[in-house]
């Protein structure tokens, strides 16, 4: 029975996994140039966002770590 | 008898305009209503018990800053026929569409056991156990979720809508006085500008716009097929659902600003709770309105990241279709539900920091979200003829820039309780 469950894993479940996860890899080159023009006030907002993203996730960690030590 | 068939003829082409805006309404009066989720319905319940009526006024100007923002995502999906997560990543590259799709995943799920939280206790108000609560509605998000078609959905999801309603039998059931009522339409700031007024105006600035709401309108506009054409159609959907959000949220501050005024109230179940002991049948209502709100909201933010992913992966991802055809898309949307309801199940779980959490985690999305959509409505390439106007885009940078700077203020408060005390 644990054979045949076994097998069930390696020959379907496994190869239906690796393969979604390799669309991952695809996902990345389909996307890897933006669709639209990257001018110097979208890449200005966009630097932005990645400093208040930085900002936040300075904070989160923060406060998690604060409320681990308490 | 001229006049007569003129007033007939005027009845017939008014009922066959209002039979198409049914038809074709659906996203943005789902999403709307959905907003005044748990959380949301918590937010007006402490903003009426502390402030009474005094704060209406400000209810009413959330209408324009909500349709605004939701506007754009059913012209954006009705011409580009791409879900936001999609349109991110086709826009933006893997970096920003990565982030988008992680944060809204986690966002989402974290928002989903607070709705979770929100619907337990509002039955627990009927002596009905977490565990039953829980697990009937799962059961009914399943049904809903593969009765079959979008079609079906939509309209079993507008039902639900309308018992958003049991709020203006439960405002008029505590006999507020009118007089009181329309007062509160005049700005006014009670006690001045202080910062618990500071906190409660960022509270529900924070409780009217969501990502999860961008994400799922485009996503339900592109599932319904929503054509170049309809997009007044889908305006005029958006329009009325901001104006019955706003109705509601105003119902619900009558209710507690007439019954609980002065109270300090940290969640609606506890306002339901007090109301059962003042006034049982508008606890009841109250409790009832609770478990609605955090069953919309749990099936709108569930099919958000479902639709999100199977956008992204090239999964089939319609409610058109059937389990066989859209496997992973279905999977993901039970994965979700299943997961959050069980977090309610482990005992001494970390609800209140989940809750505490999904507040601050949503705002490291949103400022990207609004930015993202602000650049696609002004990309001609994209947009065509229905790129933002100029009036457009005043009206949208004024209000992403307010919700931008309140929303941060707002998660601020939530890591550091005293910052605004």
């Amino acid at each position: 029975m644990f054979e045949n469950i076994r097998d069930i894993i390696k020959e379907r479940i496994n190869p239906l996994f690796s393969r979604e996860i390799g669309k991952l890899s695809a996902i990345n080159r389909k996307y890897a140039k933006p669709s639209i023009k990257i001018t110097r006030g979208v890449s200005i907002v966009l630097f932005l966002l990645r400093l208040y993203l930085i900002f936040l996730v300075i904070l989160l960690a923060y406060k998690f770590f604060t409320l681990i030590q308490r | 008898m001229n006049f007569l068939s003129q007033l007939y003829f005027k009845f017939r082409r008014m009922s066959k305009a209002v039979q198409l805006f049914l038809l074709l309404a659906g996203p943005g009066l789902i999403v709307m209503i959905a907003d005044n989720d748990a959380g949301g319905i918590t937010t007006y319940a402490a903003t009426g018990a502390k402030y009474g009526y005094d704060l209406i006024w400000f209810l009413v100007l959330l209408l324009p800053v909500a349709y605004f923002v939701q506007e754009m995502t059913v012209r954006l999906g009705a011409i580009t026929k791409h879900g936001h997560a999609e349109a991110i990543f086709s826009a933006f590259g893997p970096f920003w569409g990565w982030f988008s799709l992680i944060d809204l995943s986690v966002v989402n799920w974290l928002t989903l056991v607070t709705e979770f939280i929100g619907m337990t206790a509002a039955l627990s108000i009927f002596h009905i156990p977490p565990i039953l609560t829980l697990v009937v509605v799962i059961i009914i998000m399943s049904i809903i979720f593969l009765v079959g078609r979008y079609w079906t959905w939509e309209k079993i999801t507008m039902a639900f809508c309308a018992l958003n309603l049991v709020y203006i039998p439960a405002a008029f059931l505590v006999h507020p006085q009118v007089s009181d009522i329309l007062n509160g339409f005049i700005p006014s700031l009670p006690g001045g500008f202080n910062n618990q007024l500071f906190f409660f105006l960022m509270a529900n600035i924070g409780t009217t716009i969501a990502p999860w709401m961008i994400f799922f309108q485009q996503s339900a506009v592109v599932d319904k097929g929503t054509k170049k054409s309809e997009i007044i159609w889908g305006k005029a959907d958006t329009f009325f659902g901001a104006l019955f959000t706003v109705v509601v949220a105003i119902f619900i501050v009558i209710v507690t600003g007439t019954v609980l005024k002065g109270m300090d109230i940290e969640s609606a179940a506890q306002a339901a709770q007090v109301l059962m002991t003042i006034h049982p049948a508008v606890g009841t209502l109250l409790a009832i309105g609770l478990f609605d709100a955090g069953f919309l909201g749990a099936i709108c933010i569930s099919l958000a990241s479902s639709w999100a992913f199977g956008e992204v992966f090239g999964w089939a991802h319609s409610l058109n279709n059937r389990i066989r055809e859209a496997p992973w898309f279905y999977i993901f949307y039970f994965l979700m539900i299943i997961t959050a309801g069980m977090v309610l199940l482990i005992p001494g779980a970390p609800l209140v920091i989940i809750t505490l959490f999904v507040q601050v985690i949503a705002v490291t999305l949103l400022p990207a979200t609004l930015v993202f959509l602000i650049i696609l409505l002004n990309n001609k390439e994209i947009m065509g003829e229905y790129t933002n106007t100029p009036l457009q885009n005043f009206v949208s940078y004024t209000i992403v820039t307010v919700i931008i700077l309140l929303s941060t203020l707002y998660s601020l408060s939530a890591i550091f309780p005293n910052f605004f005390k």
